[in-house]
């Protein structure tokens, strides 16, 4: 599905190098994969490599066989990856209709966006016609993104921190939306995640810390060391 | 009328045909249609250009359609229009201009609308204005709009102008009463080497009078956009400016903001951001499979709608 070779990405600053992601190889095939680490180590640069957002300065990646290094955004969209932001966008003027409809690629019935709103938590005849603008929270904001990611139901699904800002929407129905996303999509989810319980059901943990990665494996292997690590200064959230 | 002026007419008015209600249609400088009801009256000027609207004091729900369409190249006109609506009456007025230019003269439209609302009145205007046809003649539109607005009276103004017009200085006066408001929403999108000037001159006369005027624009290419915003609170009264410009290409757009309490009480409000499209919204419209262009043109169209 998909492969990361050697990847590595440093920026400039200040006359100095800084290894934000350091020679990276990594085969998804699993049908969820969590991404954990300490903040600050290049989760979220890895998930922006993935979708084009950002380039790599070394190391090539492939999806579905194809090396898709230097394809566009728009061109890996297309062939089937999506990204859930971890602070999503807001727009003035369009509304949460707009944007599901541009994340199906089709003009949705209102049931249709309904049926996508309230899978997320969301009560859609009170945010079908809301604009996606300053009146809207995070955790709202949140929940739009992954409705977004639901509508566009694709082979590969990266979210960044999604259970960021909506504590008051149950894990469960979460968990609930990925395995839905799976069964539709028949394909694989990477979520970047401290939560353990989210780290729970991944069939494959991989832990990045300042840049490399340090550990991957089944949830058995990995999770013992992430709770007991001793030099490690982060623990995983309850 | 012909194909040209149905399409000006459908652009500015939303018309496929003669509306029902009050109307005038004023096409190359004549009435070309009129109709009045039991409440709503129009008569022609006779000292100048332009007709007067009465509403009767308690007519709801009717609505008054003005459109002017110019198709003849060279035509240069300037209307006075103005309109009285009676006491506690709620009314739809809508307004537009289309110029239809192809040929090298320049075609000219200055409406100059006065609107007279008597206590409680309430009007809904909604003012469109459109460009069409590849003649280098230019496409010009002034229009300057009066309002005065008695006691309880409201006002929601609707002002539209996306496409094809080439220069165009809008200016737009009210005078508010006690517990008067008027709402402005103003659409606006210039493009190759258009310039478009808009000014607004609000004073907040009467007690507990409010006003709340919100202007959208983009400007593309190499075209030039100019914002001033007068608000004066001469009252215990509430005003808020609101200027939101997307700039594009070599465009440039400036926004000139003016607030003035003349009361103690007065709460006035300005708020005015230029920028490019974010980077980010484009990035996110990109991963939902949107290409760069097609991104672009999703967020301005959902900024102007």
């Amino acid at each position: 599905m998909l492969e990361l070779r050697n990847i590595s990405y440093s920026v400039e600053n200040n006359n100095k190098t800084i290894d934000i992601i350091k020679n990276v190889n990594l085969k998804i095939e699993d049908r969820f994969v969590a991404i954990t680490g300490p903040n600050g180590g290049g989760k979220s640069t890895l998930a922006k490599i993935i979708a084009g957002i950002i380039k790599p300065t070394e190391g090539k990646i492939f999806f579905e066989g194809q090396d898709i290094t230097d394809l566009s955004i728009t061109d890996r969209a297309k062939m089937g990856i999506s990204y859930a932001f971890q602070q999503p966008v807001r727009f003035k003027g369009l509304t949460v209709k707009d944007l599901i409809n541009l994340a199906a690629g089709r003009e949705l019935n209102v049931h249709e966006v309904c049926e996508y709103l309230s899978q997320v938590g969301l009560c859609a005849k009170d945010y079908v016609t809301r604009e996606v603008n300053d009146s809207l929270s995070g955790g709202e904001l949140k929940r739009i993104e992954i409705a977004m990611i639901i509508a566009r139901g694709k082979k590969l699904s990266v979210f960044d921190e999604p259970e960021a800002g909506i504590d008051l929407w149950s894990f469960n129905n979460l968990i609930q939306v990925f395995e839905a996303l799976h069964e539709m999509a028949h394909g694989s989810i990477i979520i970047i995640s401290h939560q353990e319980r989210i780290l729970k059901i991944a069939d494959k943990i991989v832990v990045l810390a300042d840049g490399e990665l340090v550990a991957q494996g089944s949830g058995e292997e990995i999770f013992p060391q992430l709770q007991n690590g001793n030099n490690v200064c982060w623990r995983i959230s309850k | 009328m012909d194909k040209i002026e149905r399409n000006l007419l459908e652009q500015i008015a939303g018309l496929h045909e003669i509306p029902s209600g009050a109307y005038n249609i004023r096409s190359n400088s004549q009435s070309f249609a009129r109709n009045v009801t039991a409440n709503i009256n129009i008569v022609t000027k006779e000292d100048k250009p332009g007709i007067d609207v009465y509403i009767k004091a308690g007519t709801k729900r009717e609505s008054v359609h003005i459109p002017v369409i110019i198709s003849q190249s060279g035509l240069e006109e300037i209307v006075y229009n103005d309109f009285y609506i009676g006491e506690d009456a709620d009314v739809l007025i809508v307004a537009g201009c289309g110029i239809h230019n192809g040929g090298d003269a320049r075609s000219s439209h200055d409406g100059i609308h006065a609107f007279h609302l008597a206590k409680g009145a309430k009007v809904k205007y909604v003012e469109k204005h459109y460009g069409s046809g590849d003649g280098k003649g230019e496409r010009v539109m002034n229009p300057t709009t009066e309002v005065y607005i008695d006691k309880d009276g409201y006002m929601e103004m609707e002002t539209v102008q996306i496409k094809g017009v080439d220069s165009t200085k809008r200016v737009t006066k009210a005078v508010l009463g006690d517990n008067a408001t008027l709402v402005v929403s103003e659409k606006l999108m210039t493009h190759g080497t258009q310039y478009a000037e808009t000014e607004f001159d609000v004073a907040l006369n009467g007690e507990n009078s409010s006003t709340h005027v919100v202007s959208r624009s983009v400007a593309k290419e190499k075209s030039h956009q100019l914002f001033l915003s007068k608000v004066s609170g001469n009252n215990k009264c509430s005003g808020h400016t609101e200027c939101d410009a997307i700039i594009m290409d070599e465009a440039s757009v400036q926004a000139i903001p003016e607030i003035t309490a003349n009361s103690i009480d007065a709460s006035l409000i300005h708020e005015a951001a230029i920028g490019k499209i974010a980077g980010e919204q484009i990035i996110k419209l990109m991963t939902l499979g949107l290409t760069e262009k097609e991104a672009e043109e999703q967020i301005i169209n959902g900024f102007l709608k």
